[in-house]
C-alpha cells in the first residue's frame, strides 16, 4: 500500500562543528509531509527550520553534518529512498536538486546570478534534468515565466535579474523551481524580504500553482499570519526540536505546547518591535520549554512534546 | 555603447595631449641636454670642443629654438609616425623601438599565459578546499613566490640551468641562431626558450593572482545565487566555473589593461640579468643619457598604451558583466 506521506523524517540529528565547539542544530526531529498538501514549519530564528530544509535537499554544507536519522522520500515518479543514506556521488542527488524537490529561497535580490539572462537561468534548470535542446528548454522557460505572471515576457526573458524588482525576481525564482515540476517544493521564507503587497501576491501565486500542479509544499516561515493563510499542516520548531504537530486549525485554535501559545500571542499588532519576544516569554511563563520531551500522540496526526 | 566608446576616445585624445606636454617638460627638466653630455664625454677623453662646434651641434638637434617650437616640432612628427632621432644610437627611434616592443610583447604574453595557466587552477583549488593540506601547501609556495624578487629568480634559474644541464639560458635565442636572419627554425628556437623569461617574469604575478582569486572566490562561493544554482541541479565543477568564478574573475579583467604599459617599463632588471632585448633597459639608458627623442617616444608610448589598455579593460569588463554595461 502506498503511503500518503511524501516525506517521513525520523530522528534527524544535525550538528555544526566549529572552532568554538559543537552546536546541535537538530535533535531527534520527527515529522511527516503529507502528499499534495502544504506543511508549514514555524519557529523563530535558529530553531532549525532552514537546516531541516537543507537536509531534505542534501544541500547541507560543512561544517554542518547529518549525524543520525533518516528522511524517507516517497516520490510517485520513482522508487522511494532514504535521502540521508545515499552517497555524495549518487546520481539521485540531482533528483533532489531541482528535479523531484526544489527550493525557493528567502533573498530574491541575490538568489539569481547577475551575469546571466533570466530566461537562460530558468532554462538551465530544465537542461540539468532533462535531455532536451536549448531551444526547447527556452520555450518551456518562456511558458513557465508566463505562468508565474511575468508581464511582457518576450522582452523580459532577455533581461538580467538586476533589471527586475524584488517581487519579479521572486517570480523568476519560483518559475525556476517549478519548471521541472518537482513533487516537493520547499519555500524557505520566500516572502520575508518583500513588502506586504508583494508578499500577498507571491503567496497567492504559490497557492494557485500548488492547486494547479498538486505538488507538496513545505513552507518555512515565522509569520503566523502566513501560516493561517496557506498551510494545511503545521510543525512548530524550537531550538532544533519539534514541539508540536497538527493541522493548521488544531494548532492555531487549540495550541497545546506553551511555546506555541507564546508564539501565537506574539502575532505582531500595534506594538514596538522589541516587545514581541518578551510577549513569548510572558505567555510561556514558568512552563518548561527547553527540556526535550519526546513527541507523544494526543490525537490522529496530533503530536506534542510535553511531559 | 558606441556613443560611450566615442566619448572615451575623445577624452583619451585630450588626456594624451596633456601628457605629451608633461612628458616633454619632464625630459627637459634635468640640467643640461644631449649636447652637454656629449661634451662631457669628449672632455673625459681629452678632446676640446670649439664654441662653433657646440653651436652647430645645438642647431643640428634644434636645441637652439624656443622650447614650445621644439615641442610642436616633436609632437607633429610624432603623430605622423616619425618618432625622432636617437643620439646615443645614432639611429631613427622608429628603427629601435618596434623590434624591442615586439619582443617585450612576446615575453609579456608568455608571462601572462604562465600566470593564468598556473594561478587559476591552483587558486580555485585553494578556495574550494579551503584550509586543506593542499590549500596550505599552495599558500606557502605562493608566498615564497611573492617574496622572491624576479631578478633573483632569474639568477637562480640561470645558475642551475648551467650547473645541472650545462646550458646557457640568457638571451632569447640559442647561440647558433643568435646572428642569423629570421627563419622558421629560429622561430621554434625562440618559442622553446620563451618559457624561461615568461615564467620568471610571471612568477610574482602568479602568486598575487592566485591569492586574490582565492579570496574573491571564497567571497562568492557561499553567495545565495550559488546555492540556488546548486539547488536547481547544476553539477559541482560546472557550478564553480559558471557561477562564482565568473564573478570572481572580474577584478582581473579590470587590471588586464594595466599589463600594456608594463610592455615599456616592466622588468628592466630581469631583462638585464637574462640579457633580453626588451624595452625596459633601453628606456633606462635613454633617460640616463638624456636622449630626449628616444626617452620621449617611450614615455609617450607608455601613456598611449596605458589609456588604450584601460579602455580595452573597461570594454571587456562591460562585455563580461552586464551590470556595468547597463549603468
Amino acid at each position: 500500500m502506498m503511503t500518503d506521506n511524501i516525506l517521513e523524517i525520523r530522528k534527524l540529528g544535525v550538528r555544526f562543528r566549529t572552532d568554538t565547539g559543537i552546536t546541535n542544530a537538530l535533535n531527534d526531529v520527527n515529522f511527516d509531509v503529507p502528499r499534495g498538501k502544504v506543511t508549514a514549519i514555524v519557529g523563530e530564528s535558529g530553531s532549525g527550520k532552514s537546516v531541516t530544509a537543507n537536509c531534505i535537499m542534501r544541500l547541507l554544507q560543512p561544517p554542518g553534518e547529518i549525524v543520525s536519522g533518516s528522511i524517507q522520500f516517497n516520490p510517485s515518479r520513482t522508487e522511494s529512498f532514504d535521502v540521508v543514506a545515499i552517497g555524495e556521488r549518487d546520481p539521485r542527488i540531482y533528483d533532489l536538486h531541482g528535479g523531484l524537490i526544489s527550493m525557493v529561497f528567502q533573498e530574491p535580490m541575490t538568489a539569481l546570478s547577475p551575469v546571466y539572462r533570466v530566461g537562460n537561468q530558468v532554462a538551465e534548470a530544465i537542461l540539468c534534468h532533462r535531455d532536451v535542446s536549448k531551444d526547447a528548454a527556452m520555450v518551456e522557460a518562456h511558458d513557465m515565466l508566463r505562468r508565474v505572471g511575468i508581464p511582457d515576457i518576450d522582452t523580459r526573458i532577455q533581461m538580467y535579474p538586476f533589471e527586475f524588482s524584488g517581487g519579479m525576481r521572486q517570480r523568476v525564482v519560483i518559475a525556476m523551481a517549478l519548471v521541472c515540476n518537482p513533487e516537493v517544493l520547499i519555500c524557505d521564507e520566500p516572502t520575508t524580504a518583500l513588502d506586504v503587497t508583494i508578499q500577498a501576491e507571491i503567496l497567492t501565486l504559490i497557492k494557485d500553482l500548488q492547486e494547479e500542479l498538486s505538488n507538496s509544499i513545505i513552507f518555512i516561515t515565522h509569520d503566523i499570519g502566513i501560516v493561517a493563510q496557506i498551510a494545511d499542516y503545521v510543525v512548530v520548531m524550537y531550538q532544533g526540536r519539534v514541539l508540536e504537530i497538527g493541522t493548521v486549525r488544531q494548532v492555531l485554535k487549540d495550541p497545546l505546547h506553551p511555546y506555541t501559545k507564546g508564539l501565537l500571542a506574539a502575532i505582531p499588532g500595534n506594538v514596538p518591535k522589541n516587545v514581541r519576544l518578551s510577549t513569548i516569554a510572558t505567555a510561556v511563563g514558568d512552563a518548561d520549554i527547553t527540556t526535550p520531551f519526546p513527541l507523544k500522540e494526543v490525537g490522529e496526526g496530533r503530536l506534542v512534546s510535553l511531559p | 555603447m558606441l556613443h560611450y566608446v566615442i566619448k572615451r576616445m575623445g577624452t583619451m585624445v585630450l588626456t594624451l595631449a596633456f601628457i605629451s606636454v608633461i612628458v616633454f617638460v619632464v625630459i627637459q627638466l634635468p640640467p643640461g641636454d644631449i649636447v652637454t653630455s656629449t661634451l662631457e664625454r669628449m672632455e673625459a677623453s681629452g678632446m676640446q670642443a670649439s664654441d662653433e662646434y657646440v653651436q652647430n651641434l645645438r642647431a643640428r638637434y634644434n636645441l637652439d629654438k624656443p622650447l614650445f617650437l621644439q615641442y610642436l616640432n616633436w609632437i607633429f612628427n610624432f603623430v605622423q609616425g616619425d618618432l625622432g632621432y636617437s643620439y646615443i644610437y645614432s639611429k631613427p627611434v622608429n628603427e629601435l623601438v618596434w623590434e624591442r616592443l615586439g619582443y617585450t610583447l612576446l615575453i609579456t604574453i608568455s608571462a601572462v599565459i604562465f600566470t593564468w595557466v598556473v594561478a587559476v587552477p591552483f587558486g580555485i583549488y585553494s578556495a574550494v578546499r579551503q584550509y586543506s593540506i593542499g590549500d596550505y601547501f599552495i599558500t606557502v609556495v605562493a608566498l615564497v613566490g611573492l617574496a622572491t624578487p624576479n631578478f633573483l629568480l632569474a639568477l637562480l634559474v640561470m645558475f642551475f640551468a648551467w650547473e645541472w644541464f650545462g646550458i646557457s639560458i640568457g638571451g632569447l635565442y640559442s647561440m647558433e641562431f643568435r646572428d642569423q636572419p629570421f627563419s622558421i627554425p629560429k622561430l621554434f628556437d625562440l618559442l622553446s626558450r620563451l618559457w624561461i623569461p615568461g615564467s620568471v617574469v610571471g612568477m610574482g604575478g602568479t602568486a598575487v593572482t592566485m591569492r586574490i582569486l582565492r579570496a574573491n572566490l571564497l567571497d562568492e562561493l557561499n553567495k545565495p545565487y550559488v546555492v540556488t544554482a546548486r539547488a536547481k541541479g547544476v553539477k559541482p565543477i560546472k557550478l564553480i566555473f559558471k557561477y562564482p568564478l565568473r564573478i570572481a574573475i572580474n577584478p582581473f579583467i579590470s587590471t588586464l589593461g594595466l599589463l600594456l604599459p608594463t610592455l615599456i617599463s616592466g622588468e628592466a632588471i630581469v631583462s638585464m640579468v637574462l640579457n633580453l632585448p626588451t624595452t625596459g633597459r633601453m628606456l633606462l639608458q635613454a633617460l640616463l643619457a638624456q636622449d630626449m627623442y628616444l626617452a620621449g617616444s617611450f614615455l609617450m608610448l607608455l601613456a598611449i598604451l596605458t589609456v588604450v589598455g584601460m579602455l580595452i579593460s573597461d570594454l571587456v569588463l562591460a562585455w563580461s558583466d552586464p551590470r556595468i554595461r547597463y549603468e
